[in-house]
């Protein structure tokens, strides 16, 4: 059982500090979590390290493939109106 | 400002009005990581060709920041200060914030080190700050109220969870007074800057203020919400407003009755490099520093010379400025300094302290407010450069009358030279295009136009004179 971290990821390096197995390291393009290191945090903490700080919504997958930070739950903005904002700025 | 602090900020050019037209300052990104989320960030937006708080272009290893910075000192040696403030929070990146602090310190002991934090891992680091010789810090206070503070902050990364609301904005702040306490008793200067959100905490920033100031914060620097839709912020996205030039300017007014506050902040990149208000980041990208061979022994002792010829410019011109408040309207109008209502006027300038910029090429107008008592620096509205040399750009009417916008509640724009379209403009707006103190000093300019004013009797005040009539 290991995490993910996708390439939405933005290097801002907050994971890296805060994994307690040092399963994350800097890929060509983005983070990578060593799914042969990555504990999910058991037995460390209560809350998964590097889902805890990440600021971008999606960047990281649990085990099951779903977002950790789903759309919405960080930035506080609702995806329906990210969305028609994205609108409004393309058709610009 | 007291003495002792006046003679740590002299050549600092983001503390003093005067320094930042001789002294310049960089950034170095070395810190991507934050521990908190603000309504007015977006993490996800990096692009080169993006100004603003918050963005840069390349993050540096503590090794290549300290070879950046030699290598800018000594090709700009009126570099005076190095800050580390970001991207993300530097005291979320202690391990490389304090190594780069620490080389330095060792390495170039001429620069001043600064770092700027949201406060979160602040306490925690005060000792480290303390022992590297770091005499300048800014905390972002937004708030002293969690209820306020949680429409700020969404969440805050602390002991190992994501703490959301009213609790995460009430540690957040905790941590931040907490901080400026400590700092203050270890003679370590601190600024304190907040930014202004319509509606939001606007009313709520003269409390902090107030508060800030008895703590022993020694500036207050109250800066405009940055919020376009495609920043992808959430005050971007939701539709939260920036404010205006005049209300910002109102709210520095009310908060200066008890500190000083800072009127000229550019709202710098993470990265910027140079006089506020230019960036000549691109001289010092990493491949470029890297062939770069600097003897810094060398350049330390050519700063030196630079930097006491600056001072002793500096020193004259705050002497004649001083003069100058003793010329001021009463002398001259025996004593009938209650008649005249004070002005605005907008100054275009490139630097110097000097009247020397084309109407048409300013990206930003410095604000300078004439009154019977002297003249004294308001703030600075930026513009878009309606002139770009090219008269088939369609966008040209619409920027000038952006400019105009920006000039709002000024009475005079003071340039080098102006056109003949936007002086029409201009006038037409009630702004008095003026290009006849071209070159001359910015304080000057503006006593003497003030005076005109005077002259040509526009500037009774209607009571007063009443007054006097009787």
């Amino acid at each position: 059982m290991a995490l993910k971290i996708v390439e939405s990821c933005v290097n801002c390096w907050a994971c890296v500090d805060v994994c307690p197995s040092e399963a994350i390291s800097l890929g060509s393009t983005h983070f990578k979590i060593s799914a042969s290191k990555c504990t999910e945090c058991d037995g460390d903490y209560e809350e998964k390290q590097c889902a805890s700080i990440c600021p971008i919504e999606g960047a990281i997958l649990l085990a099951d493939g779903t977002p950790a930070n789903p759309p919405g739950s960080l930035t506080g903005i609702p995806p329906e109106r990210l969305a028609e904002a994205m609108r409004e700025i393309q058709a610009r | 400002m007291p003495e002792h602090i006046r003679e740590k900020v002299h050549n600092h050019p983001c503390y003093s009005e005067d320094a930042h037209h001789y002294f310049a300052r960089m950034h170095v990104a070395v810190a991507p990581a934050c521990n908190i989320q603000c309504h007015y960030c977006n993490r996800k937006y990096d692009c080169a060709n993006e100004s603003r708080p918050g963005v840069v272009s390349e993050v540096l290893s503590p090794e290549q920041a300290v070879k950046k910075v030699k290598a800018v000192a000594a090709t700009i040696p009126q570099m005076t200060v190095l800050g580390i403030a970001g991207p993300g929070d530097p005291l979320a990146n202690p391990q490389r914030t304090l190594e780069t602090f620490r080389m330095l310190s060792e390495q170039a002991p001429d620069i001043k080190l600064c770092v700027s934090t949201n406060g979160l891992a602040l306490p925690e680091c005060v000792e480290e700050l303390a022992k590297h010789n770091i005499d300048h810090v800014t905390i972002t206070i937004n708030c002293v109220d969690p209820e306020i503070g949680a429409k700020i902050y969404p969440w805050i990364y602390w002991n190992n969870k994501r703490i959301r609301g009213v609790k995460a904005a009430r540690i957040l702040i905790e941590q931040q007074q907490k901080g400026l306490e400590m700092l203050v008793a270890r003679g370590i200067l601190v600024k304190v800057n907040s930014v202004m959100i319509p509606g939001v905490n606007d009313e709520h920033l003269k409390e902090v203020s107030k508060i800030v100031k008895a703590k022993g914060a020694f500036l207050h620097n109250v800066m405009p919400l940055i919020a376009e839709a495609e920043h992808g912020t959430f005050y971007g996205v939701m539709g939260q407003r920036s404010p205006e030039p005049e209300e910002l300017q109102d709210l520095q007014d009310a908060c200066a009755g008890d500190m000083n506050m800072m009127r000229h902040c550019r709202q710098c990149r993470a990265d910027a490099v140079g006089m506020l208000g230019e960036d000549r980041g691109d001289e010092f990208t990493l491949d470029k520093i890297e062939s770069m061979e600097i003897d810094y022994e060398a350049a330390m002792v050519k700063r030196a010379a630079i930097h006491a010829a600056i001072k002793e410019e500096l020193d004259e011109k705050s002497a004649k400025k001083a003069r100058l408040a003793g010329l001021s309207v009463a002398s001259v109008q025996n004593g009938t300094t209650g008649r005249y209502r004070s002005v605005l006027m907008a100054v275009a300038t490139s630097g110097g302290g000097l009247i020397n910029q084309h109407f048409g090429h300013a990206t930003e107008f410095l604000v300078y407010e004439a009154s019977p008592s002297g003249v004294r620096f308001i703030g600075h509205r930026r513009v878009d450069q309606y002139c770009v040399g090219n008269d088939t750009c369609g966008e040209k009417e619409s920027a000038l009358a952006g400019s105009i916008r920006a000039l709002k509640g000024c009475e005079a724009v003071l340039c080098s030279k102006v056109g003949f379209e936007p002086w029409g403009d201009l006038e037409a707006a009630g702004i008095q295009p003026n290009g006849e103190h071209a070159m001359e000093p910015i304080e000057e300019a503006v006593m003497a136009v003030y005076l005109e004013m005077i002259e040509s009797g526009r500037l009774e005040n209607d009571g007063a004179l009443l007054q006097a009539k009787a």
